[in-house]
């Protein structure tokens, strides 16, 4: 396979990646302002439960994902009644404090349970390998993650574009003080979009493993990236965060087999121009 | 207590109120005194953590510098280890290069840090909110990975080697026991904390703190908000420069820590836990952060973090102006207690 096609075929699966673990911060950040520096961990712990089912317990991957997805929704709930929504005024400082420490709690406990190892993890015979194309090799679980990423997107727009639910976010995320008034309960949509949100960022952990492995540092590492994306494509978008999901992962991919000297310089150096252009990002409204 | 204290020169009838306001708020209380005998106890006290004490001290600085911005000004960074680094490093690559006089290394080092922050600082007025929070995390992102990058200039993962420090006048070498090291950063420390005093009990410092209050109402009553903002930074990014510079000189070695995204979480972890906005507030969290980790790490070296997350929790859930706040908010209901009694 040509390199060109290369970087482009896992800098698209790795886009994948990005853009399930982000979504969700972008548009509960789109909707209440609240930073929530924490949304990695909830990824990091989809990643644990899927490594845990299938190692302890001996499930079967597929069966994994949806415990994945259950699980980072649950801790994010629980989160939020209990701490973030108290602080839904608070300055972002404050938020950002709140929700750091809460990502330091949750690497250490994983340090704590796992070790600092990366977890091992074994795919099912029929995802490994790859396949060949036009005379370009796939690999078959990149594959699947695109296809399984593009099928949850298309879910989650229609979601949001065609049913009562998405038109109440879409109202909340435009003027959540116009949508209260207009009789729409914003604290529940709030959490029920919380709860999607860190799931599907704990479905996105339990993909990710066998592409960027998992170790207890995910939730810090991954957190630079997520922010980049959400921050680049404009709070409570979900074009926006598609698009700098799949920028961020091919020129991430490209970056790093062209010129391995520069590190991640470049992602940093453009996330700063996007930014210092558009300060709400590609997409954003405000 | 800031609203208070922008309204009242406003109010105020004779021309001269404002600067007698003013200099009542810069008067020094005993307290401080105090606690400024109290940093030279480490010396009788406890002379084998000398090296510890030294730590302490540049972290204060640190955490004083990201104060100036952040406590009083409203400007959140989380990349302040930028400048920190730039600071450590530029003191580092003078020695390497045959210049090992630490005073004069302490001043290019700030110098060096300085046009870094005010060129930067361009940048920083003009954003607020999410957008403010990237650039200065992608900033000092970037110049880690640059630095990372650039080994031959920096010495990159392995750190800088050959750094050898000369006798502060000749005189005085620094010693394993941190006794050189503590005496220097505690001077240097005092001194730049006198003229951060010096600031904030300026009309200057007046306009930061209405600029941290209200961003947009400050320049309708016509302060140049930009300017100020690009001023503190500068400063604040000097003194970040001289705390590195510090830490490069008392232990001769500067490595990628010196400017990566953790010792810009512990610096924020630092001046939270003590107390934004309050000149002391980094200086007593840096003390109660670095002597706990020297403490807990001793116990379980891994999981310090765990502690530190739920002390996060803790401190913004309970005490939201840090120690310093719930200080004065035991103070304050003793003084009325005690004036209600009688």
């Amino acid at each position: 396979m040509p390199p060109v096609f290369g970087v482009l075929f896992d800098g698209v699966a790795y886009g994948m990646l990005l853009f399930l673990m982000s979504v969700g911060l972008s548009v509960t950040l789109g909707m209440m302002n609240f930073v929530n520096l924490a949304h990695c961990s909830f990824a990091m712990l989809g990643g644990y439960v899927t490594v845990t089912l299938m190692n302890a317990l001996h499930w079967p991957f597929f069966a994994t994902l949806p415990a994945a997805f259950i699980a980072g929704a649950a801790a994010s709930v629980v989160l939020e009644r209990i701490f973030f929504r108290r602080f839904y005024n608070a300055s972002e400082l404050n938020q950002c404090v709140l929700t750091i420490g809460i990502v330091f709690v949750s690497v250490a406990a994983a340090a704590y349970i796992y070790g600092t190892d990366q977890q091992p993890m074994q795919l099912p015979s029929y995802l490994q390998g790859s396949i060949t194309f036009l005379g370009l090799d796939f690999a078959i679980y990149r594959l699947f993650l695109i296809v399984a990423a593009a099928l949850i997107t298309i879910l989650l727009v229609v979601t949001l574009e065609w049913t009562r639910f998405g038109a109440q976010v879409r109202a909340a995320v435009n003027n959540q003080r116009m949508a209260r008034g207009l009789g729409i309960d914003v604290d529940t949509l709030f959490a029920i979009t919380f709860a999607l949100g860190g799931g599907l960022a704990g479905l996105g952990g339990g993909l990710a493993i066998a592409m960027l492995g998992l170790d207890p540092s995910f939730a810090l590492t991954y957190l630079i990236y997520v922010l980049i994306v959400v921050s680049v494509g404009g709070l409570g978008s979900i074009a926006g965060s598609f698009v700098a999901a799949m920028l961020l992962g091919v020129a991430d991919m490209a970056g790093k087999y062209y010129v391995p000297a520069f590190g991640s310089v470049l992602i940093y150096l453009v996330m700063l121009v996007v930014i210092m252009w558009r300060p709400s990002g590609l997409f954003g409204r405000r | 207590m800031s609203s208070d204290t922008i309204a009242a020169p406003a109010s105020a009838a004779a021309p001269t109120a404002p600067l007698a306001f003013l200099r009542a708020q810069g008067r020094w209380h005993w307290a401080e005194i105090a606690f400024w005998l109290a940093t030279l106890l480490p010396f009788v006290l406890t002379p084998d953590y000398l090296v510890l004490a030294s730590q302490v001290a540049i972290s204060a600085l640190f955490a004083l510098s990201l104060d100036l911005i952040l406590g009083f000004s409203g400007i959140v960074s989380l990349g302040h280890a930028a400048y920190f680094g730039v600071g450590a490093y530029t003191a580092g690559l003078l020695s390497v290069w045959g210049w090992g006089e630490p005073l004069t290394g302490l001043v290019v080092a700030g110098a060096v840090t300085g046009v870094v922050g005010y060129v930067t600082s361009f940048v920083i007025a003009r954003f607020r909110h999410l957008a403010l929070i990237m650039i200065t995390l992608g900033f000092g992102l970037l110049l880690q990975e640059a630095a990372n990058s650039a080994g031959w200039l920096t010495g990159g993962f392995n750190g800088l080697q050959g750094v050898h420090t000369w006798p502060i006048f000749g005189k005085f070498e620094f010693d394993l026991y941190g006794y050189t090291a503590y005496a220097y950063a505690l001077a240097v420390l005092f001194l730049i904390f006198l003229v951060a005093r010096r600031i904030i009990h300026s009309p200057f410092g007046l306009a930061l703190r209405g600029i941290r209050e209200n961003g947009t109402r400050m320049p309708a009553i016509g302060a140049p908000t930009h300017s100020h903002i690009r001023t503190i930074y500068t400063i604040a990014a000097i003194i970040a420069g001289v705390a590195g510079a510090i830490l490069t000189q008392s232990t001769e070695t500067v490595s990628l820590e010196a400017l990566g995204f953790q010792r810009s979480a512990d610096v924020l972890v630092m001046l939270i836990v003590g107390g934004t906005g309050k000149l002391y507030g980094g200086l007593i969290g840096a003390a109660v952060y670095m002597v706990a980790r020297d403490q807990f790490s001793g116990l379980n070296p891994q999981y310090w973090y765990f502690w530190i997350g739920l002390l996060l929790i803790a401190v913004v859930m309970f005490l939201p102006n840090g120690i310093l706040g719930g200080l004065a908010g035991i103070a304050d209901f003793v003084k009325t207690k005690w004036t209600k009694t009688p």
